[in-house]
């Protein structure tokens, strides 16, 4: 079956097609299914119930969140799952920064409950949280329920600035004024306090315990505070000085315009009434007459001056009203004599125009009766004129100068028209008389009803002005008293603060005292120790150049008996160079020894060396350890004890059998038979332990040769040694010479060996 | 010491041949004086003389192995 797969498989692969293969596959599975269908369906069973489960949760998940979430919560990757499934989480819930927003609301509006919109009081807040600025602070009006609780709230921020266990300030019970008073001065405080304690706490009550600030950080605000205050004060300022400068410019223009008016009016009245009265020639009249039309052009000019002038004048003071409703918008308290005096300076200026205005409407008033009466005389003179001049056509007008000149027909026409005008004004006057009461009532109605206008009026401006002044005597008052308070707050807080130095003299006095105790104690310990440590470093001085003197002495000493010593050394190398030269002289003459000859008798040279080492009683005993022999004779040459030996071994070869007990001659013949039968080696190494076997002559001899050959006399000898009997008879004499030589060379090798210690001793290697 | 050996037999040989010498010397005369020129007496020389001198010779090889001895009376 596998096989059938896999040939299937590689004819897939051969032909690369995926179909093929697919089938091919799947005749693979059909071929297998047959046998494993049971498990394959068990397998699909169990995937169809897991993907089931799966799309289930995420349907399920997506319809309910919470259901979402503890999914999420609980299996892991299973918000990834869900995510790619459903996408993100919604948001359902609100964004946590909202929340010190919206609860800062609740104080903020009793303090701005005046406030047109609430928008702008958040947005104002918002500013306030973010620049913690001043100009933020609410410019309310103050209600006078917000008073009592603002300056609860004062208190306690007061408290909280100051550390001081605050009393609150007898003005907190007088809610009108005072208060309103703390509640400005430390207004723009509470927006700021409020609103980072909102930021802290999350929460909505006004009456919250407050979060102090470090000191630095409220002199730094106050400091801000009071100068932005300064700034705005003197931008202030000087608005108010510019408004007011102009304002009164204006209206002192203004009032100078209007009494300009005023004097152009009057003299035109004036002039009007001289012209009306006078009896003048015409020319004078036509003069006056001029005069009196350039003084009406004055007049209108001044007057239309005057009136452009009062709009002027009304504008500025407009103006100057609206900086100063600005200004007090701003609610500083600094700023409120300025405010004061501006309102003052206004006051007085409308006070003035308005004083002015009225006289020159009444000025008008005057003129215009004037005038009236100037037109109803200039009229009646026209009609008299008229009439004058229907009689007498050709008189022409001016009749005053005229009397010379007039006919008696004129006259007497003149008369009586001047007499029917008499009648007819006679009868004017008593009709007038009858109507007198009516007119005069009229009159007096219309002037009763003028006269109320004008009062009302005039009432009215005065009741302005007083209520104007009223009002800035009570600003004036407010001022007053506020510096009033003002100054028992700084007594009573300068009362406090002195309290509060005193506190912290009388502690810094103790803590200066307990600091000083501590300190001389630490000082007088610090003596102490350093004094102790001075003694021990000189006493370690003292010990240390007590040590280096010692030291230094020994040094000396010791100097000198190495100076001494190497003199000694001197010496004595000197000497063991004698010996050693007298010794090698004496090794020398060893070498004297030729062959066949002793070497030179060794007398001289061991004179000399018991000459040269006369104290050394080991060289002495050395040297007269030298055999007698030796030095009478000399020793013979290890060569020539060498060749001796050669021949005497094979005279000890021919005697090997005779000793004291076997001497015969027949022994004698025996062992040269056994010398000339037996063959040995002519040389043999010695061993190191001589066996009982070891000790036959033959072998001996060989060992002895051996050794001979070798160098090593010692050895040889010994071997010889061992020799008995008559070989050692015959090779007595070798031994004896041997020995001798061996005994002189060992004292002298002593010697040399000696002379060499010695000379290596006294030798000072470089 | 090893020549004495060498002369040693020297002297032996020389005193052995002339012992021989004297004693077949000694002999002839004997013979011819005494035994009717008979031989036995050179022999008998002869052999006495060789045996003299070999007696000489062992004993003057021996010579150095012997030890000599004295009695002494003891002194009580």
């Amino acid at each position: 079956m596998l096989r059938v797969c896999l040939r299937g498989v590689k004819a897939t692969a051969q032909k690369s097609s995926g179909r093929i293969r697919l089938t091919n596959v799947q005749q693979c599975r059909e071929y297998t299914t047959g046998e494993s269908s049971s498990a394959s369906r068990v397998v699909a069973a169990g995937l169809l119930t897991v993907t089931g489960g799966i799309g289930g949760t995420i349907i399920y998940a997506k319809w309910d969140h919470k259901f979402r979430a503890a999914v999420e919560k609980n299996v892991p990757y299973s918000e990834w799952l869900l995510g790619l499934a459903l996408g993100p989480v919604s948001q359902d819930s609100g964004l946590p920064i909202r929340k010190p927003m919206e609860s800062i609301q609740p104080p903020s509006m009793l303090e701005k409950q005046m406030r047109t919109s609430k928008a702008k009081s958040e947005k104002k807040l918002k500013e306030t949280t973010e620049h913690g600025a001043q100009d933020s602070g609410p410019a309310s009006p103050q209600p006078a329920q917000n008073i009592q609780e603002a300056s609860a709230e004062a208190t306690q921020i007061i408290s909280a600035i100051s550390e001081v266990q605050s009393i609150p300030a007898p003005c907190d019970t007088e809610p009108t004024a005072a208060a309103g008073d703390c509640k400005e001065c430390s207004d723009p405080n509470i927006a700021l306090e409020t609103a980072t304690v909102f930021q802290d706490t999350k929460s909505a009550g006004t009456a919250e315990p407050l979060r102090e600030r470090s000191a630095e950080e409220v002199a730094a605000r106050l400091a801000q505070q009071n100068q932005d205050e300064k700034d705005i004060i003197t931008s202030l300022s000087a608005q108010l000085d510019d408004s007011l400068a102009s304002s009164a410019k204006a209206t002192l223009q203004a009032i100078g315009a209007q009494e300009a008016a005023l004097q152009a009016i009057t003299q035109h009245t004036h002039k009007l009434k001289e012209a009306m009265e006078a009896e003048g020639p015409s020319e004078e009249k036509s003069t006056q007459w001029k005069d009196l039309e350039a003084a009406l052009a004055d007049r209108t000019t001044s007057v239309n001056d005057a009136k452009t002038a009062l709009v002027k004048a009304n504008e500025a003071l407009d103006s100057l009203k609206s900086v100063i409703d600005k200004s007090k918008g701003l609610k500083i308290t600094a700023a409120r004599p300025l405010i004061l005096a501006a309102e003052e300076n206004l006051h007085k200026m409308v006070v003035d125009l308005d004083k002015v205005v009225s006289k020159v409407q009444s000025a008008e008033s005057e003129a215009k009766i004037v005038a009236q009466y100037t037109e109803l005389v200039h009229e009646a003179k026209q009609q008299f004129q008229r009439e004058v001049s229907s009689l007498t056509p050709e008189i022409q007008a001016n009749w005053k100068g005229l009397t010379g000149k007039l006919s008696t027909d004129d006259l007497n026409a003149l008369i009586a028209h001047a007499h029917r005008r008499i009648d007819q004004l006679n009868r004017e006057l008593a009709e007038q008389r009858v109507q007198e009461q009516i007119h005069m009532e009229a009159a007096l109605e219309q002037q009763r009803a003028e006269d109320q206008r004008a009062l009302d009026k005039a009432v009215g401006t005065a009741k302005q002005h007083v209520k104007e002044e009223a009002r800035l005597e009570q600003e004036r008052k407010l001022a007053e008293l506020r510096e009033v308070i003002e100054a028992e707050m700084r007594t009573q807080l300068r009362r406090q603060a002195a309290a509060h130095t005193d506190h912290v003299r009388d502690v810094l006095k103790v803590q200066e005292q307990e600091l000083r105790a501590e300190a001389e104690q630490e000082l007088s310990s610090k003596l102490l120790a350093q004094e102790t440590r001075y003694r021990q470093l000189t006493q370690e001085q003292l010990d240390d150049f007590t040590l280096d003197m010692n030291a230094a002495y020994a040094r000396l000493k010791g100097v000198e008996e190495a100076i001494d010593s190497h003199v000694e050394a001197e010496e004595e190398a000197r000497k063991a160079h004698r010996l050693w030269l007298s010794v090698e002289a004496l090794t020398y003459t060893l070498k004297t020894a030729s062959t066949e000859s002793p070497s030179m008798p060794l007398e001289d040279a061991a004179e000399a060396v018991r000459a040269s080492c006369v104290e050394n009683d080991f060289a002495l005993a050395l040297a007269s350890a030298l055999p007698e022999e030796s030095l009478k004779r000399g020793v013979y040459s290890e060569a020539s004890l060498r060749a001796r030996f050669n021949s005497l071994r094979s005279l000890a070869r021919r005697v090997a059998l005779i000793d004291e007990s076997h001497n015969t001659l027949y022994q004698y013949f025996l062992s040269y038979v056994q010398a000339a039968l037996l063959f040995e080696k002519q040389q043999e190494v010695p061993p190191t332990q001589l066996r009982s076997e070891d000790l036959d002559p033959f072998k001996l001899l060989s060992y002895a040769s051996y050794c001979l050959e070798h160098g090593d006399l010692e050895l040889a000898a010994k071997l010889v040694n061992q020799l008995r009997g008559e070989a050692r008879r015959v090779v007595e004499d070798w031994l004896i010479e041997a020995r001798l030589t061996l005994e002189t060379r060992q004292v002298i090798s002593l010697l040399s060996a000696y002379a060499n210690a010695v000379g290596l001793g006294t030798t000072q290697a470089p | 010491m090893a020549d004495e050996l060498g002369r040693k037999w020297d002297r032996c040989l020389a005193d052995t041949a002339l012992k021989t010498v004297t004693g077949v010397g000694i002999g002839i005369v004997f013979s011819v004086l005494f035994f009717k020129r008979r031989t036995w007496p050179v022999s008998f020389g002869s052999g006495l003389g060789l045996g003299m001198g070999y007696s000489n010779c062992q004993h003057d090889f021996r010579s150095p192995y012997l030890i000599h001895g004295r009695v002494v009376k003891e002194q009580s």
